[in-house]
Parts: structure tokens; C-alpha cells; sequence
């Protein structure tokens, strides 16, 4: 400690020392405020923050399933399909309809990693054309003006209007699998043509979408009958209770 | 700063949080968000006023505790205020704007360890009265903000060519996109410190001349 401090605190010295106990005292009252507070805070913002998370993933949905009007989380898991609740482990899928209900196309998360980072994105699967109908990045840290032209290029952005994910016969896998092609060369529907200039953000976009279509798709496509199903009885349910 | 125990509130315990102990052109506090989340002019702002609140606070609860707190762990104590209401924050940027959230990242979390903030508590909260306090740490509240500010009206009109999300430019401009990357934030921030290093010369060399003039 150096002289002006001891000058500021001069009180100090005639006091005896602080008994460890007054500390213990003081530190604990405070972490006791403190804790009320992050409580009491949590508490009030919780319903904001989960309102705000459901619009960003509703929007996100809408864009990737074109004409999609409503929405609803599934899980899959061990080859059965239910209704999404909170806390359920298995893979969380989104299936969106239109208006009279009828079943439009399902989404999906897939992750890579970038050039920077992580690139997550959500894709939407169309089970009548068996192909991918639209991508929305969810969250990257590419570099501004090069990477993140996934987003904002639109030439990039015709690569997912009809993206073809056909199932080989056995439904064990892609028969053509996604694949990110060099500027200018795309010829095949399931190639995806890269921006010049961040190859590496278009290629980890290919990567993440067959990455994720390929597991998850094979297991999706025997249970689409049953999806319909479910969801037909819940519109069934809701006019029952209408 | 007078080491007097003062009461007296004056409009200078206001303003040098704006001019004269400037926290960013001046001190050099804080630089880690300073330079961080200064790429547009909207991240700049939210930043200063997350700061803002968060020192506010602190200051306020430090100046009322300050008789209370034993010497020894007034370190800890003053870090354990401030979290709190770092994570305040954290909780009302998340209820307010989920993109606002993702854009700031990990830099709301990150107030914590904000120097100027601990600072203020050890150096002026602590040794002054509630009242005071919040009007200092109002001062320099406002002196953070607009120097995040400063830099991210820069970096955002010539980085992405807009302002606050309005396109200023026609087509034709390209944005030097080295101003919204980190490389720019030192640039801009080293031409705002040029800018007040001269402008404070020039009028110290006019108080020297005026000086010699009166001999």
C-alpha cells in the first residue's frame, strides 16, 4: 500500500483489525442481495425471453418452409415421433402446415464449422419434392463483407429453392450426397454453387445440411405417415374443442 | 480529484466524466468493449447504456455500503455488486431483443471486468456520498457512451455505409470493411485520440502564449 492510500485511510490504523467475522457477515449479506436480485430478475424476464426465442424460431421456420402458416416441434427418438415437450431428449424437428393443416415441409438444425467459427443454420425439407426449400443462418461469426454473404447473397440463396435430397431405395442414405461446388461449375440439383470469395462459408453450408439430411432423413421418411397422423389428430382435437 | 471529502456537488462533478477524465479519450478505461463492439452505431449505444446502468448502480449501492464494508474483502465485495447487475443486464437485453443479445455476445458478461467500473467504486463511490457518486458516475457514464459512440458512427458509415441501420450511401459506395473488423476499431480509436491530444496541445499552447503575453 503506498503513502497516499495510507493517508486517505488513516482512521483505519487506530481501529482495531476487522474480526474475520464482520467480513464473513458482509460478504455473506451481500451475495444474499445479490442472489435476490438475479432472481428476482430471471423471474420477471423469463416469459419475455422465452416469447422472444419462440418468434425467432416461428420466423426463422416460416422462412424455410415457404407458405408455412403454423408450427410444431417434434422429437424423434428410437423410430417414434411425438410432440416436442420441454426437457425430452431426441432430435427436435419443426414441421410446418399451411392454412387447412396439411403437412408443408419439416425444418431442421445443422451446425459446421466455418471459416471463423461455427456456422448454425436451420434448412427446410419438403417431403413431396424430396428436396430443401430454404436456409436461414441462425447464428455465425464469419468474417463482415466475405463469409456472411451466406446470408445476404442471393445468388447463394437460389441454391436452397429446390435443393434435391432424394433417399437411395433402401432409404439408408442421400442418394446423391449435398455438396458445395467451386463458383460457376454447379450443374447437378444437389450441388450448391459456392460464392467466390468465402468458399470455406459455402462449403461448411453444404457440409452442415448433408451432414445433418444425412442422418436425420432416413430415419424421417418411414415415419412421415406417422407425423401426418399425429398432426391430424391435433387439428382434429383442436376443432373438437372448438 | 481533491482529496478533500467534499460534499458540495458542483457541475464539475458532472463533467469530467465528459471532458476532462473522459473514461475513453482520456483514462484509456474499458478499452476491451471499446474496441469490441463499436462496429455499428446501434451495438455502440446499447453497450454504453448497459454500461451506464451497471455503474450507476454499482455506485450507487458501493457509495450507501461503502461505512459497511470492511477493507479487506472490498474488492470482492464491490466485484460481487457489479455482477449483479451485469447479469441484470444480461436478463433485460435477452427480454428486449434477441439480435441486439447475439450481436453484443459475450461482451455484456464481460462489463464485469470492466476497469472503469471497479474503478469508480474504489476510487469514487467508496470515498463520497450517494448523491455525489450518482452524479459523477452519471457524468461518466454519459462520457462512455458518447465516446462508444464516437467510434461507432465512424466505424458504421464507412465500414457498412449506414447509420443506425439507414442505408446513407448509393450502390456505388463500397465499404471498406476493415472498419467494422477488429483492425478497424484500433484505427478509428487511434484517429479519435489523435484529434484530442492535438486539440489539448493547441490550447495549452495558447494558455502559454497568452502567458507570456500578460508578462
Amino acid at each position: 500500500m503506498n503513502t497516499t492510500d495510507n493517508s486517505i485511510n488513516t482512521s483505519d490504523h487506530q481501529q482495531p483489525v476487522t474480526p474475520s467475522g464482520r467480513m464473513i457477515a458482509v460478504l455473506t449479506g451481500i451475495a444474499m442481495i445479490s442472489g435476490f436480485l438475479v432472481v428476482l430478475t430471471s423471474q420477471l424476464t423469463a416469459p419475455f425471453i422465452e416469447e422472444n426465442q419462440r418468434i425467432a424460431i416461428e420466423q426463422a421456420v416460416s422462412k424455410v418452409i415457404p407458405g408455412s402458416v403454423t408450427h410444431q416441434a417434434y422429437t424423434i427418438l428410437d423410430n417414434k415421433i411425438s410432440i416436442a415437450e420441454k426437457g425430452q431428449s431426441g432430435s427436435l424437428i419443426y414441421a410446418g402446415f399451411d392454412a387447412n393443416g396439411k403437412l408443408l415441409g419439416i425444418a431442421s438444425k445443422a451446425a459446421a464449422q466455418g471459416y471463423a467459427g461455427m456456422i448454425y443454420l436451420l434448412y427446410g425439407y419438403d417431403p413431396k419434392c424430396q428436396c430443401i426449400r430454404g436456409i436461414k443462418v441462425l447464428k455465425l461469426s464469419e468474417t463482415p463483407g466475405l463469409g456472411d454473404k451466406i446470408i445476404t447473397d442471393s445468388h447463394f440463396q437460389k441454391n436452397f429453392d429446390q435443393l434435391d435430397a432424394h433417399l437411395n431405395a433402401e432409404n439408408t442414405k442421400l442418394q446423391n450426397p449435398i455438396i458445395t461446388v467451386k463458383h460457376g461449375t454447379k450443374k447437378e440439383y444437389w450441388e450448391i454453387d459456392a460464392i467466390s470469395g468465402a468458399t470455406i462459408s459455402s462449403k461448411a453450408v453444404g457440409k452442415a445440411i448433408n451432414t445433418s439430411a444425412q442422418s436425420l432423413l432416413p430415419t424421417l421418411v418411414p415415419l412421415m405417415q406417422q407425423l401426418k397422423e399425429l398432426s391430424q389428430k391435433k387439428s382434429a382435437q383442436k376443432e373438437s374443442e372448438l | 480529484m481533491s482529496r478533500v471529502r467534499s460534499n458540495e456537488i458542483t457541475w464539475e462533478t458532472f463533467s469530467e466524466g465528459l471532458w476532462k477524465e473522459n473514461p475513453v479519450f482520456v483514462m484509456l478505461l474499458g478499452m476491451c468493449p471499446v474496441l469490441a463492439v463499436t462496429n455499428s452505431a446501434l451495438n455502440a449505444l446499447a453497450m454504453g447504456l448497459a454500461t451506464a446502468f451497471v455503474l450507476l448502480a454499482s455506485s450507487t449501492l458501493v457509495s450507501l455500503l461503502s461505512q459497511y464494508i470492511p477493507k479487506q474483502v472490498r474488492i470482492a465485495t464491490y466485484i460481487v455488486i457489479i455482477a449483479t447487475f451485469v447479469t441484470i443486464v444480461d436478463y433485460v437485453i435477452q427480454a428486449i431483443s434477441l439480435d441486439l443479445y447475439n450481436s453484443l455476445g459475450a461482451f455484456i458478461q464481460l462489463i464485469v471486468v470492466n476497469c472503469m467500473i471497479l474503478g469508480r467504486a474504489e476510487a469514487y463511490a467508496s470515498k463520497h456520498r450517494p448523491l455525489k457518486s450518482i452524479v459523477n458516475a452519471l457524468g461518466m457514464s454519459a462520457g462512455f457512451t458518447i465516446a462508444l459512440l464516437c467510434l461507432g458512427v465512424v466505424r458504421e458509415i464507412l465500414g457498412a455505409g449506414s447509420l443506425f441501420g439507414f442505408q446513407l450511401f448509393s450502390d456505388n459506395f463500397q465499404p471498406w470493411v476493415v472498419m467494422v473488423l477488429p483492425a478497424g476499431g484500433f484505427l478509428v480509436l487511434g484517429a479519435w485520440l489523435l484529434l484530442f491530444d492535438w486539440y489539448n496541445q493547441r490550447q495549452q499552447e495558447r494558455l502559454l502564449k497568452e502567458n507570456e503575453h500578460a508578462n
